[in-house]
């Protein structure tokens, strides 16, 4: 017999699979877009530190004359990615999964002792229940990423009739810049993201496909659930 | 919230992954399916029939959203810029004779409004200087001057013309056309436009007359209006059969 630990909902499942490949789409067809004005570049005044993109990337793709189709495209899995994104996150309200995700009090501390043990720094991590503290940075991270994607890129779809938006977010060509860079944003979290599952095996990866991960027969080490989230000494006044 | 614990046996490990795994095939199968699927479509007035339907329902969902009231930022004739962006030559062939040139309402076949510059000059004129946005995604603030397109229509009393879905606009050699839908046109910010920076349109923005409509993409901004109609049937657009969007609406 084996202990196993039922991790991650199958609807989280879902959602999560049925993201992949739209955002991956979403990129894929927004790089078809921004490459008719592709402008941007990290570096001051005339020093330029990386050009996004250079020609070769742009020819190593394929990406070149390819506006309308990246638009018909980009138009069109928008909708599935806003309404996989929306429903997504009201699940995890609704199933009270997002106590597991959002950061609380003790995240941002810990999400150091994370990184420094990931490092190799630290020994030892922080007792934590379905995600360590710097995990739900990460993915809180990113899921106000989503919704920061949606509005950006609303205000640039229609910078007239959603005026008010796009003057919010600074304005027509500031709000494609945010769009932008939560592109990029989200790339690096990807690859962050890939080395982390990589690196952490075939028992989390499955996880998130078969929904649960199988448990070392000793208890000691395995994933600490607490029985609840506060913090052990509380303040008398509440 | 926590997570259950079980206890299984390796049999109930194995099956669960065997039908987790099978699913998650099917899936990774099913994407890749449906993406070639798609590229196999064929392509409807230049966009691939599924997507040219999704940018039409996109219209759809988006028009009702569309209010004549919403305005487009305006800007001072300080932020507009001095040297204003000429992309795309399309319908500006050079055998123009600009002497000759009068603007065609076409009314109905066989009734055509035949307009000098002189005419539409007569008319009130208004100024929009408003951040001008193009379909590759650059902008400029720009600052044009002409007549409001509803006074026109008001004007040359074609209110009932203009009831009906469309505009459609034609340079003199036929070469650049575009539909517009009416609510879009009537905007009052949409102007027949003789003037840039105070001064008459250079050749190659349109001169004579262009349109200037800040509810749509550059490529609605039509240079050199040589005529124009009104239908309930999309217009020919340009763009449009280069597998554009035809709203292109802001």
């Amino acid at each position: 017999m084996k202990k196993i630990i039922n991790k991650h909902p199958l609807a989280i499942r879902w959602f999560h699979w049925i993201n992949f490949p739209v955002l991956a789409v979403m990129i894929w067809s927004g790089l078809l877009i921004y490459w008719a004005n592709g402008v941007y570049r990290l570096g001051w005044g005339d020093q330029t530190i990386l050009k996004f993109f250079p020609k070769s990337f742009y020819e190593a793709l394929n990406i070149k004359y390819r506006l309308a189709e990246g638009m018909s495209l980009h138009f069109f899995f928008m909708w599935i990615f806003a309404v996989n994104g929306i429903v997504y996150f009201l699940y995890l309200l609704f199933s009270k999964e997002y106590k597991l995700i959002f950061p609380n009090k003790k995240s941002l501390k810990e999400s150091w002792q994370v990184i420094l043990h990931d490092l190799k720094i630290r020994k030892s991590l922080p007792a934590q229940q379905k995600y360590n503290a710097a995990q739900r940075l990460a993915y809180t991270t990113v899921i106000v990423l989503g919704f920061l994607m949606l509005l950006t890129g609303l205000a640039i779809y229609k910078p007239a009739q959603l005026n008010w938006l796009c003057n919010m977010l600074g304005g027509y060509e500031w709000a494609r810049a945010e769009h932008f860079i939560i592109t990029i944003l989200f790339f690096l979290f990807f690859l962050v993201h890939v080395l982390q599952v990589l690196k952490a095996g075939w028992n989390n990866f499955r996880g998130m496909i078969t929904g649960f991960e199988t448990l070392p027969p000793d208890d000691s080490k395995n994933i600490a659930v607490p029985k609840d989230d506060k913090p052990e000494k509380q303040s008398s006044e509440l | 919230m926590s997570m259950d614990e079980k206890v299984v046996s390796p049999a109930y490990i194995r099956n669960r992954t065997i039908v987790s795994l099978l699913v998650f095939t099917l899936f990774v199968v099913g994407c890749v399916g449906a993406w070639k699927w798609l590229y196999k479509q064929p392509k409807q007035q230049g966009a691939l029939a599924p997507l040219r339907k999704g940018l039409d329902a996109n219209e759809f969902i988006f028009g009702s959203i569309y209010s004549i009231s919403n305005l487009s930022k305006t800007f001072t004739k300080e932020d507009a810029v001095k040297k204003v962006r000429v992309n795309g030559n399309a319908g500006m062939s050079n055998n123009f004779d600009t002497a000759a040139w009068k603007l065609q309402v076409i009314k109905a076949p066989g009734d055509t409004l035949m307009l000098t510059m002189a005419d539409i000059k007569k008319l009130p004129k208004t100024e929009v200087i408003f951040n001008f946005k193009c379909i590759e995604g650059w902008s400029q603030i720009t600052h044009w001057g002409g007549v409001k397109f509803s006074d026109f229509v008001k004007h040359y009393q074609l209110d009932e013309l203009a009831q009906r879905q469309f505009t459609g606009l034609v340079t003199p050699d036929n070469g650049y056309y575009v539909g517009i839908d009416n609510r879009s046109m009537m905007h009052s910010q949409t102007i027949l436009c003789y003037e840039m920076n105070d001064s008459p349109l250079p050749m190659n923005q349109g001169y004579p007359l262009r349109l200037i409509i800040p509810v749509k993409y550059g490529v609605k901004h039509l240079k050199r209006i040589g005529s124009l109609s009104f239908s309930n049937q999309r217009p020919k657009d340009y763009w449009y059969e280069r597998g554009y969007d035809y709203y292109c609406g802001l």
